[in-house]
């Protein structure tokens, strides 16, 4: 575009770029440094600004609000300690490639290095953690660092951006001018997987008599489930997902394994153990996922699609890369193989066996409640289409192993940085962003009180969020630890005595709250939930205290040594 | 080994210290790091001198590659280069030690760039084994200061040919 006549103030231009950016909402919190923003945004109405009473809670929930809809999340913060409370919040982002722009007030540019008053370095903090930061020193600079923070976040692998703006740059006045493209020389993502590579793929898929899809959080980013579940489909390949694939393939099909790794189904690290062709798709051979790397899919062709170059042969060296966008590489795999008759029958029933030998399982005989029974449920009553967001720990891995997500973009969960505080903030986000599927937060009792002070803006927006508090009294997944590995020394973990009332903490918010530890009343309170009451619900679960996620494969072991129920471990070859 | 990698990376703010941060946040080794203009302006050429296996400087490169203000990364170690390195050595100055130094810089093709009546400099550029040549025969007269540049390099103009992978496996 050309440059405007009349000139604009830096936060007139601020708020027009996020115009250009199709920004609807912003989650902030104002303050000294970006007060001048603030003043702008009281006349502003092409977008909504939502107040969270934390600035981690702002970075989570635009965090999760990209995650849920694959538009670029934004925050709002101010300099100083609003700038570094987002720190959690962006390294989560990082490491989970979530696209999102974070704008932190400065102070004045004259300022900065005196130790001013709320001064920080948030740039030099953030450098670690975000794909690229700006600080902006010249208001003629600020249209266009926007427009590339926008493409930078939301393009190639996603992640998030830092802008810095001091006070004196949003006070200061220029024309306006808003760049139609963006050019970053040292930055040009490669979308096409190379063809000859494409080629390659299909032929060892075609040679292949144990093939198996390894899908990460790239196959959702990319929009690629479609195309995923067409090529599986078509030839009857099965499909497993880490954390942050569930969704990508449907989990309620037979050809999905569920998720791999340390919590991960006993049939989906034996078929992983045993495939003789790995596709890995969007995803990073986590340390989560793999166990012990020399042994992982030992005996497989490994072919690696992933948009990031430096993903590849970064933890395990593979035989066929391919860097490009998943959506188009499967499509170009599936074009190749179209129409061809591939026959894994004998694979699939190997799995099958694998499946019927060691299902998941749990105690029910005892009549006790149990944290995967109320999952069970939770999935059964939303049919698989909510939009869960987790906490981090047992909780989490109950809900991937218990929950049949059939969508993508369906769980949010802080799965890379493994960041506590992130379940409720992350559901105000996602229920933002998504207005016709149920919202739920399924969280434990420590989690929890992580980021509560964001009920508030559940509340305030009255936003349908399903707030589940699965009350174990304990750290779970530490003590698990403690007891497994630890000596039983369970050091700080036991929060029996300490833990609040909760729900008249909830009440207190003006929330309907519910409590029980009767598994006959669980159907009930989720039906009043998910049925009955319009708006924010929370029930906390009093569960059994001391029960641990199976399977389980230790730290740094092979998938082998799979520990499947208390003192059991079972050696799988 | 021993790898040199040159970056040419934006001449803007901030881009040094991210591939500074870059080495220290990944664990990677540094030996020596340098920076200067290119004959761009808007462009600075950095030169690493850093070590690992194989899988450690392919990452180096991949990691080097994915930031934004990177705009090239060469493994020099593949290519016929020039390597460069300079060094300031100031040594104690005694009676009648002058000419043995003097002589010694000289096989160096160093230089005394400054003298009074407690301290002698030597500059001394090469190769960087040539310089740590000189820093050593330097030692005996008592090193009481000293610095040293770093490596820069660039690559050949004449390259040797590539081999061809079949090749290789025959």
């Amino acid at each position: 575009m050309k440059p405007t006549e009349k000139t604009m103030s830096g936060a007139e231009i601020f708020f027009e770029a996020l115009k250009r950016e199709k920004v609807e909402y912003i989650f902030g919190y104002p303050g000294g440094a970006n007060i001048k923003i603030y003043e702008q945004l009281y006349d502003i109405d092409h977008l909504t600004h939502i107040l969270t009473r934390h600035e981690q809670g702002a970075t989570h929930a635009a965090d999760a609000y990209a995650r849920a809809t694959g538009k670029t999340g934004v925050a709002l913060v101010t300099s100083g300690p609003g700038a570094t409370n987002t720190v959690t919040g962006i390294a989560t982002a990082y490491m989970d490639s979530s696209p999102l722009v974070v704008f932190t007030g400065q102070v004045q540019s004259h300022l900065i290095g005196n130790d001013a008053f709320q001064e920080a370095d948030i740039i030099g903090i953030t450098r670690p953690i975000t794909k690229h930061n700006f600080l902006v020193r010249d208001i003629r600079e600020l249209a266009s660092t926007i427009r590339k923070a926008f493409y930078l976040a939301n393009t190639g692998r996603p992640g998030p951006v830092v802008v810095d703006l001091p006070k004196d740059i949003i006070a200061a006045e220029t024309t306006f001018e808003y760049p139609d493209t963006v050019d970053i020389r040292g930055y040009k993502p490669n979308y096409h997987g190379h063809h000859n590579q494409i080629k390659k793929a299909a032929e060892a898929v075609r040679n292949a008599k144990r093939p198996l899809f390894y899908v990460g959080g790239g196959v959702i980013m990319s929009n690629g489930s479609e195309e995923l579940r067409v090529l599986a489909d078509e030839h009857g390949i099965p499909v497993t997902m880490t954390l942050q694939g569930l969704g990508a393939y449907p989990g309620d099909k037979p050809l999905s394994l569920g998720m791999l790794g340390m919590h991960g189904t006993y049939w989906a690290n034996r078929a992983t153990g045993q495939c003789d062709l790995l596709v890995a798709l969007g995803a990073r051979f986590d340390d989560r996922v793999t166990g012990k790397l020399d042994t992982f899919a030992k005996n497989a062709y490994k072919i690696h699609v992933d948009i990031d170059p430096s993903a590849i042969d970064k933890n395990i060296v593979v035989d066929l890369p391919i860097v490009g966008d998943v959506k188009h590489i499967l499509a170009g795999i599936a074009a190749e193989l179209s129409g061809e008759e591939l026959d894994f029958t004998e694979w699939r029933a190997q799995i099958d066996e694998w499946r019927a030998e060691c299902p998941l399982s749990y105690e029910k005989a005892d009549g006790k409640l149990r944290i995967p029974h109320i999952i069970e449920r939770i999935s059964e009553i939303t049919k698989g289409n909510a939009v869960v967001t987790t906490d981090v720990g047992q909780h989490q891995m109950w809900t991937a192993q218990y929950y049949d997500f059939v969508n993508p973009r369906s769980l949010i969960s802080s799965g890379g940085l493994g960041t506590m505080g992130f379940g409720l903030p992350a559901a105000l986000g996602a229920a933002f962003g998504v207005k016709d599927r149920p919202i739920v937060n399924i969280n434990g009792d420590g989690g929890w009180q992580m980021n509560i002070q964001e009920l508030v803006t559940v509340k305030h927006h009255n936003l349908p969020i399903k707030m589940i508090v699965l009350n174990n009294s304990f750290l779970g997944m530490v003590r698990q630890w403690q007891e497994l590995f630890h000596k039983e020394k369970y050091s700080f973990t036991d929060l029996e005595s300490s833990n609040p009332d909760f729900v008249a903490i909830a009440e207190a918010f003006g929330i309907p709250s519910f409590s029980t530890g009767d598994v006959g009343e669980v159907d009930e309170l989720l039906d009043k939930a998910f049925n009955k009451i319009d708006g924010p619900v929370f029930i906390e679960f009093k569960v059994e205290k001391e029960d641990m996620v199976f399977p389980m494969v230790p730290a740094g072991a092979s998938v082998s040594e799979m520990i499947m129920e208390r003192l059991n471990p079972k050696r799988m070859v | 080994m021993r790898h040199t990698v040159t970056v040419l990376v934006e001449n803007r703010f901030g881009a040094f210290d991210r591939v500074a941060n870059l080495f220290s946040g990944k664990g990677f080794n540094i030996h020596s790091i340098s920076i200067g203009e290119t004959e761009i302006r808007e462009i600075s050429r950095m030169t690493i001198v850093t070590e690992g296996d194989d899988h450690i400087i392919d990452q180096v490169i991949k990691q080097l590659n994915r930031l934004v203000d990177t705009l090239k990364v060469v493994n020099l170690t593949e290519h016929h280069r020039v390597e460069r390195e300079l060094a300031l050595i100031t040594v104690t100055y005694q009676k009648g030690n002058l000419e043995e130094i003097k002589n010694l810089a000289d096989i160096f093709r160093a230089k005394i760039v400054d003298i009074n009546n407690k301290s002698i400099t030597v500059e001394v550029t090469g190769p960087p084994e040539k310089v740590n040549a000189a820093v050593n025969v330097m030692m005996p007269f008592g090193i009481k200061e000293m610095a040293r540049s770093g490596t820069v390099a660039l690559k050949r103009g004449e390259q040797p040919k590539p081999v061809k992978k079949e090749l290789l496996l025959n």
